[in-house]
């Protein structure tokens, strides 16, 4: 998290804080691992009202950001739900919310409802291996008359069984195209999968010829593919946002741990070798809050090095944010793999989103081929 | 009443104006560092000859000593001039060798503690050009612990006589002047009975070996001073007040790139361990459309930025007071370990080339010798281990490290078997 917030910025944090301090304390995020949906929907409401569903959201269309910097306000957001584990399908709403709000008026009634916590929007990007490398795309969206059939596989899709709609990204001919597919359409096949996180809940989505209307396109059929990566890159920066809340968090109880726990006689805080790895350990904190908030900065004012940024940050947080966390479990020895210690329900967090829109190593080499054609270029 | 200083803007347009007609830009071949053995002793020779007549130009055309005091030559000017001058300057030949230690922490240890005699003796020479200072601090017995100095100075009448050994100095062949780190008394603590001199290099009893490393760079030195005599006029501090002074040095040195009193290039000065010289090598060996080559050209510049931004974010957070003013050292260990494995990328990247390269090969020609080297960043300026030892008790407030020297006198203190360095 950025070291000075603006004044704005600092109440809509604070808020949103002591929001989860009090309603989402780790014994009520422990309470949901067993509930299928993963989050309460009028907890979702109430988080709505503090701004977690608009900041990304133009004014006009009933959202709007707190200091000018949409991305910035709604990093704050996500690394308060990394600080708590929190639920909630923040990533999904806010990047369809994105994604409608930037390609027109068409979808207004379903982006009102997704401002006011009321519906829930999962997006279909990520496809089964071996279609499962960052950038790959094989659903199909074909246009027939009026109308646009959809087929192919999504796998895995963030709150898919709690979602009234799917943002799907596929395929037109060479370009991308991206629809709007209400749940409960016909052809649609939800199957639920298990997952690293204990809140989050993820599904395989099938589009048996899914038909839907022309109108339901978001965005120009199969001109969509910039779009669509800033929408992984906006998807990626929350995440990161996230992971560095857990880590600090982890980091923090750690911390705590080597000063209290004795061995030998001698607290563990006092052995050289665990104030090394601490000293390790929170040079990857302290890079990540930094790379982390340099990629959002840099994506909120359109530098031209913002996906360099964006991958930087995602390959360094997805890396040395689990290795962080597995080396403050191993520093808390056999408790830190116990389910009655809290230290997994942040491990959980980092782990999911490591994997997601791009591993570190798939960053990198995203990283470096930008890198490459900028210096050709020069 | 002093004068009104001129405006920045005129002060740019006359460093642009000196700049054009005295200075050539600078290409790839320009490597300041001291780990490569690029030069031949007579280019080295040029080099500093050539650092010592910029270093001239500027002080005539009153470009030298931006922020020195005007009473020893300086401009006295505020800290945004300097600056102004680093964006001026970057990708033009300057005054490198200079820099530091010369103007800080030699200069600045000379401001902060010299007699008026010292300051106007020494301070208009170093921004004349005609003094280069160095900074005899570490020795043969220990890197890191530089308050366990064994080096002496015994009092007879007006003078000092001093014996013992320094190392790791920067090109102590053509330096003038050095700060001498020297031990006063052996019955306090060690802290206690340290005191600073200021000595001249170029004398009978002071030999200069230079050091050899692996790669062939001889720009480090030792010294062995026999019966050096200098005059108690030459001692700067109290005696036995030394580590007030070195506590100031150091703190100096760690601050060296921010000193307003030191030229440090801006962003056009060239680097050999960041990503652009990965492409580069990549290219050489023809793997710019390889995976493989982008994946550890992406891991180049990933740390590359976290480093860039983790000092922006550390240097902010010391500022409000959100980190101790220790934090620094979070940086210095993030470097050290990033530089060390750009190396490794270099080398990764070369291939075969790494063991084997001629002088036509380019960048490519350094990667070898550069991994070999790769260790020298993660112990130059203080080791990554003193950098944790400093993060953990003085950030994180972690138990300090149990010490055998502390309240004995000095004299008492477990030491190693003399070492040959």
């Amino acid at each position: 998290m950025l070291v000075t917030l603006g004044p704005d910025q600092e109440v809509l944090h604070d808020t949103t804080s002591r929001f989860l301090d009090e309603h989402m304390p780790v014994a009520s995020v422990r309470a949901l691992r067993d509930d299928p949906a993963g989050f309460d929907p009028k907890y979702w409401v109430r988080g709505a009202e503090l701004g977690w569903t608009s900041l990304l959201v133009s004014e006009s269309a009933g959202g709007g950001s707190v200091s000018g910097n949409p991305l910035q306000d709604l990093t704050l957001i996500a690394y308060e739900f990394g600080t708590h584990a929190a639920p909630g399908p923040l990533v999904p709403v806010n990047v369809v919310a994105y994604a409608l709000d930037t390609t027109g008026e068409a979808h207004a009634d379903v982006l009102g409802a997704l401002l006011a916590g009321e519906a829930i929007a999962a997006w279909g990007l990520i496809e089964p291996a071996p279609g499962d490398q960052l950038g790959m795309i094989e659903l199909e969206i074909r246009a027939d008359g009026d109308e646009l059939v959809l087929n192919g596989v999504k796998r895995p899709v963030e709150a898919a069984g709690q979602a009234d709609y799917f943002l799907v990204t596929g395929r037109t001919g060479d370009g991308l195209s991206q629809v709007l597919v209400p749940a409960g359409a016909p052809g649609i096949t939800i199957t639920p999968l298990e997952s690293a996180d204990l809140t989050r809940r993820f599904a395989t989505v099938r589009f048996d010829s899914v038909r839907v209307p022309a109108s339901a396109a978001v965005g120009a059929l199969g001109g969509c593919d910039d779009q669509v990566r800033r929408q992984a890159d906006i998807a990626n920066v929350l995440h990161n946002a996230e992971s560095t809340g857990a880590m600090q968090r982890s980091f923090d109880l750690t911390r705590a741990w080597v000063a209290d726990r004795y061995s030998f006689g001698r607290s563990l805080d006092s052995y050289q070798e665990i104030k090394h790895r601490m000293a390790d350990l929170l040079s990857w904190l302290q890079g990540s809050h930094a790379i982390s908030d340099a990629a959002t900065a840099a994506m909120d004012r359109d530098d031209p090095l913002a996906q360099e940024y964006v991958s930087a940050a995602t390959a360094f947080v997805g890396e040395y944010g689990a290795e962080l966390l597995q080396d403050c479990v191993q520093l808390h020895g056999g408790i830190g793999v116990t389910f009655e210690h809290d230290l997994h329900l942040y491990l959980r967090r980092v782990t999911v989103n490591r994997a997601l829109y791009g591993t570190p190593a798939e960053h990198r080499r995203r990283l470096g081929s930008l890198v490459v054609a900028r210096e050709i270029a020069k | 009443m002093s004068e009104p200083i001129e405006s920045l803007d005129a002060f740019r347009d006359r460093t642009r104006a000196f700049i054009g007609a005295n200075l050539r830009p600078l290409t790839a071949e320009d490597s300041y560092g001291p780990l490569r053995n690029a030069r031949s002793e007579d280019a080295e020779r040029l080099g500093f000859e050539r650092d010592r007549e910029i270093q001239r130009l500027l002080f005539d055309s009153r470009l030298a000593g931006i922020c020195f005091p005007t009473e020893y030559g300086g401009l006295g000017y505020p800290p945004e001039y300097q600056r102004a001058f680093n964006d001026e300057i970057a990708g033009f030949e300057y005054p490198a060798r200079l820099q530091a230690p010369t103007f800080s922490p030699c200069a600045a240890v000379l401001l902060d503690f010299g007699t008026e005699e010292q300051k106007q003796a020494h301070i208009p020479a170093i921004l004349k050009g005609e003094e280069i200072w160095m900074q005899l601090l570490s020795e043969p017995s220990g890197g890191s612990d530089v308050a366990a100095a064994l080096t002496s100075a015994v009092r007879e009448g007006d003078e000092w006589v001093l014996n013992g050994s320094k190392v790791w100095t920067t090109g102590a062949w053509w330096s003038d002047w050095g700060l001498v780190l020297a031990r006063t008394n052996w019955d306090v603590p060690k802290h206690r009975g340290l005191t600073v001199f200021l000595v001249p290099i170029r004398q009978d009893s002071i030999t200069i070996h230079r050091i050899e490393m692996l790669n062939g760079s001889k720009e480090f030195c030792q010294e062995f001073l026999t019966d050096v005599r200098v005059p108690d006029s030459d001692r700067i501090g109290e005696v036995d007040g030394g580590w007030t002074v070195g506590t100031r040095w150091m703190f100096h040195e760690r601050m060296l790139l921010n000193s307003p009193l030191v030229t440090v290039q801006g962003a056009g000065a060239h680097s050999d361990a960041n990503a652009g010289a990965l492409v580069q090598i990549a290219g050489q060996v023809g793997r710019l459309d390889d995976p493989e080559a982008h994946a550890l050209i992406g891991e180049g510049r990933m740390r590359e930025l976290v480093k860039l931004e983790l000092n922006t974010r550390v240097g902010a957070a010391m500022r409000t007071g959100a980190l101790s003013d220790q934090a620094a050292a979070i940086g210095r260990l993030f470097g050290g370990v990033t530089t060390a494995r750009t190396y490794t990328l270099a080398f990764d990247l070369a291939g075969p080339a790494g063991a084997a390269w001629s002088e036509a090969d380019g960048e490519l020609r350094h990667a070898g010798s550069d991994f070999l080297m790769r260790q020298a960043s993660s112990i130059g300026g203080g080791t990554l281990e003193m950098a944790r030892n400093v993060i953990s008790e003085r950030v994180l407030g972690m138990p300090r490290e149990r010490s055998q020297d502390k309240d004995v006198p000095f004299r008492e203190v477990p030491r190693g078997a003399p070492s040959q360095r």
